[in-house]
């Protein structure tokens, strides 16, 4: 019965052709990438930097993000404010986003406005004013940012403190907002070293996916940034984290009212990986827990032994660096983290010992198949696809790859992941223990290794 | 899935917000079923969903049941249980949705179209609306779920602020309190008032059904008369009672241990059938709906550096739906932010727009008409809210030209009338 609704799958997808991409490379190193979607007379830009949190050294952890802040803040040729009104006054949507690999901007326009995103984008990726009056505010913004992401968020918090246990000496440890007294401290001049460092279209990728046409796209990017001058970008030290050699634990207690705990174990990406299945069988083993409601974690752990009022793991098999395949959960009452714990490991223990069942190989493919068709739905998906895999040094063609990979993993290809990298000496095990909220509760962090 | 979301840890400078306008076809089903349809070509996918007049403003004083009735739809209806109508929905990539809010709960699928699929996905999806179990254990599980998502939302300043807010701008009337309901409530509530509830509101008469997708007339014709037919007729909700504007402002503080104090403000003010409803959208747009460019994002952000988001917004219900005025601002700047967002909406009502302003609107607005619909899922909203709340079919064809009509005066004027200064409700929440 599964096996016959695959097939049928199958044949659908070989109807269905997405898309293609489209590349150029200009002279001075640019890459654009176009895929035409003729669905609706609209065009998403998006420009993508290789530099995000991953590539900062200490003492100005954030400042990626920071600049993205500051790149709305005015050129020679249009001052503080003005990038956004004119996008605004074309109808357009903007903003940025800054992760551990990179730093992107876009723009959703209506098509035949292309242009106005290209113009605006290669101004600024020359000409940025960075004024120290500017970065006073907006340092209070970023505070203010992180107030709201992590300070008063007990979970957040947790996963804070996780990341900078579980890795050693990887720049995935710190936030990609930075450690607050890193905010606190940059300098104008930081800045600037950042924006000169990094912002060049030999380090930078050009992604157009809407109603255009790609010869017209790659003509216009020409007549933008083609006489902006490549500049030489410095060789990333390649800071590879050292060996866990033990499980590692801590206990936050803050002000909160529900426990929770979070579980992460050092696993490869795809980039670091030696053999490129282990990452789509450790892709496929995240979704075997917990792609879902019939999933494993939902299906055991909240219905079946009811024992988590929720739970969930997940793999981004993306990152430029080693990564952390991780597990989450919050005991329903009665139960500890302990006993979540216990519960987990169970789990993870009964994938290494036995192959997860042809069924579920195959929901977990048919889900893929039916989600490459949905994801299709959303050009800023589409697009932000092939960002990723391009700042990471993956290349799009690997996204475009995805499914077909995922079609290729065994039974048997799980089970050997589960078992080589879900192990406990490069596990790391966070509890959080809430402290009562009325008082005014000291916070402290217990650690121990 | 939601560690995934996490590990990626994106960082956004703004806190989230043509060929597919093909007019919507309304029809009735042989038994009287609403039905509104926009085919979608392009993708062999279909978005499906049903909306019930049965939001949290049908609570009475069990405050939660609209939402509690929702999240167990799932657990086992016709003769599957909860695993099993997972396994038939996650076997074929489908996606069973459902949500409720204070006018609504509504169920939702999204399917690939190929038919053997399609049929597979639809089935279980009927079988969910018309026929669900609401078994004992299942309803002990999910209620003592709720009670822990319940109890770990009173960690969060901002939920404490929202539910604070909709207490004091709605007194007693049925939207004031929130949809998730209150732990005390929920305890309360027994199964025989789910089956009750359900019975009463998940009634043909009491629905309307959206679909957008690639489905020709025909195909959408026949799995709503099929849908409907599942479903008793029943009657539809009676009509909500009539919003009391507050009879002065108010400001509270409450004490939290957080770091930030969130701040918001506002009344009760828009009906989806108000004929201020364009004035005071285009209006907003200048004030804080429209991001980066807004007037309080330029005061209380641009200018002051006091808050990472600053917003205002109106969520029209069908009966008056609040306006809302937002920030997050360090303890210490809490007194100076209120006011710096209070003056800015001061001087708005008694200012008006400028021109300028109010062309720079205009222009967004029109210019990025096709973003607001440009794939199916945004289109399904659109058609949901439509059909729900019984707005003209040709409400996005004639959207540009309604909002090119607003003038300056007639936005000073419908702030004036029901933005009133005098009656604002002003909740905060953080340190001393």
């Amino acid at each position: 019965m599964i096996v016959r609704v695959l097939m049928v799958l199958m044949c659908c997808s070989f109807s269905v052709h997405a898309n293609r991409v489209q590349e150029r490379v200009l002279a001075n190193g640019l890459k654009v990438l176009v895929k035409e979607e003729h669905r609706s007379p609209v065009v998403v830009s998006q420009i993508w930097y290789k530099v995000g949190s991953s590539y900062e050294p200490s003492g100005i952890t954030g400042i990626s993000h920071m600049l993205e802040h500051m790149m709305f803040k005015g050129t020679d040729s249009h001052p503080a404010g003005e990038f956004s009104e004119i996008i605004a006054a074309n109808g357009g949507r903007e903003n940025a986003f800054t992760g551990r690999d990179y730093t992107a901007y876009f723009q959703a326009l209506e098509k035949s406005r292309l242009a106005i995103s290209f113009e605006l984008e290669a101004d600024r990726m020359q000409h940025l004013h960075l004024l120290a009056a500017e970065l006073t505010k907006e340092l209070q913004v970023v505070m203010e940012e992180r107030r709201m992401r992590t300070e008063d968020k007990p979970r957040a918090k947790l996963q804070e403190y996780l990341m900078a246990m579980a890795y050693s000496n990887s720049p995935y440890r710190n936030p990609v907002i930075g450690w607050p007294a890193d905010i606190e401290n940059y300098r104008i001049d930081d800045l600037q070293r950042w924006y000169q460092q990094w912002y060049a279209p030999n380090n930078a990728i050009l992604i157009v996916v809407g109603d255009v046409h790609a010869e017209k796209v790659f003509k216009l990017a020409e007549q933008y940034f083609g006489a902006i001058p490549a500049r030489e970008i410095a060789v990333l030290k390649p800071q590879t984290e050292v060996p866990q050699v033990g499980v590692r634990r801590m206990t936050i207690k803050l002000p909160a009212k529900v426990p929770y705990i979070l579980m992460a174990y050092k696993v490869s990406s795809l980039k670091t990986v030696g053999q490129e299945w282990e990452a789509y069988a450790l892709d496929v083993l995240a979704t075997v827990l917990d792609g879902g409601e019939s999933a494993r974690l939902p299906a055991r752990l909240q219905r079946g032994q009811q024992l988590a009022s929720s739970v969930g793991a997940g793999y981004d098999l993306g990152g430029r660096l080693e990564e952390l395949f991780m597990f989450e959960a919050t005991p329903i009452k009665g139960k500890s983290l302990l006993d979540m714990e216990i519960a987990l490991k169970t789990e993870i223990r009964a994938l290494q010992r036995k192959v997860i069942s042809a069924e579920e190989l195959a929901r977990v493919k048919a889900q893929v198949m039916a989600n490459s068709i949905y994801e299709q739905d959303s050009l800023f998906y589409q697009a932000m696809k092939l960002g990723m895999a391009e700042t990471v040094g993956l290349g799009w063609q690997t996204a475009e790859q995805y499914r077909e990979k995922i079609n290729q993993v065994t039974a048997e290809q799980v089970r050997l992941v589960a078992d080589k990298y879900l192990v406990e000496s490069q596990l790391s095990i966070a509890y959080l223990e809430p402290q009562t909220m009325s008082e005014n509760t000291q916070q402290g962090v217990k650690h121990a290794h | 899935m939601r560690i995934k979301l996490l590990l990626i840890s994106i960082l956004f400078s703004l806190p989230s917000a043509s060929a597919f306008a093909q007019a919507i076809k309304h029809w009735q089903t042989s038994q009287g079923g609403q039905v509104y349809f926009v085919p979608s070509p392009g993708l062999p996918m279909v978005d499906i969903r049903l909306v019930f007049a049965a939001g949290s403003a049908r609570d009475g004083k069990q405050y939660g049941i609209a939402a509690l009735t929702s999240n167990l739809l799932e657990t086992g209806a016709g003769q599957w249980n909860a695993d099993q109508i997972a396994q038939r929905f996650d076997a074929i990539g489908a996606k069973y949705s459902a949500s409720t809010s204070r006018d609504t709960s509504w169920v939702g699928l999204r399917s690939l179209t190929q038919a053997g699929l399609l049929a597979q996905a639809l089935d279980t999806f009927e079988q969910i609306i018309a026929q669900p179990q609401f078994t004992v254990a299942e309803f002990q599980r999910i209620k003592e779920q709720t009670l822990i998502g319940l109890q770990q939302q009173q960690e969060k300043p901002g939920f404490i602020a929202k539910k604070t807010f909709y207490q004091f701008i709605y007194g007693k009337h049925p939207y004031a309190h929130l949809v998730a309901g209150e732990i005390d409530t929920i305890k309360a509530i027994q199964l025989a008032d789910i089956r009750q509830f359900h019975q009463q509101y998940y009634v043909s008469k009491n629905a309307v059904l959206a679909i957008v997708g690639d489905l020709t007339e025909q195909q959408a014709r026949k799995i709503a008369e099929t849908l409907y037919a599942k479903l008793e007729p029943g009657e539809k909700a009676k009509p909500l009672p009539q919003v009391k504007s507050p009879a002065k402002a108010r400001q509270k503080h409450i004490v939290f241990p957080s770091s930030q104090t969130h701040i918001l403000a506002g009344l009760p003010v828009l009906s989806r059938k108000d004929a201020d409803y364009f004035p005071l959208y285009v209006g907003n747009h200048i004030l804080g709906g429209s991001g980066l460019v807004s007037l309080l994002f330029n005061e209380i952000r641009e200018q002051r550096g006091l808050a990472y988001s600053a917003y205002s917004y109106f969520s029209p219900l069908e009966k008056m739906g609040p306006f809302t005025m937002g920030l997050q601002t360090q303890n210490k700047q809490r007194v100076m932010a209120t006011k710096v967002m209070q003056q800015t909406l001061a001087d708005f009502i008694s200012k008006g727009p400028t021109q300028e302003q109010l062309t720079a609107a205009q222009k967004n607005l029109t210019g990025g008409f096709a973003l607001r619909f440009d794939n199916n899922k945004k289109l399904l909203n659109y058609v949901a809210t439509i059909a729900f709340y019984q707005l003209p079919l040709d409400y996005l064809d004639s959207f540009p030209g309604k909002v090119l009509q607003v003038t300056v005066a007639d936005i000073k004027s419908a702030f004036q009338r029901w933005v009133q200064t005098d009656l604002l409700q002003i909740i905060s929440v953080g340190g001393q």
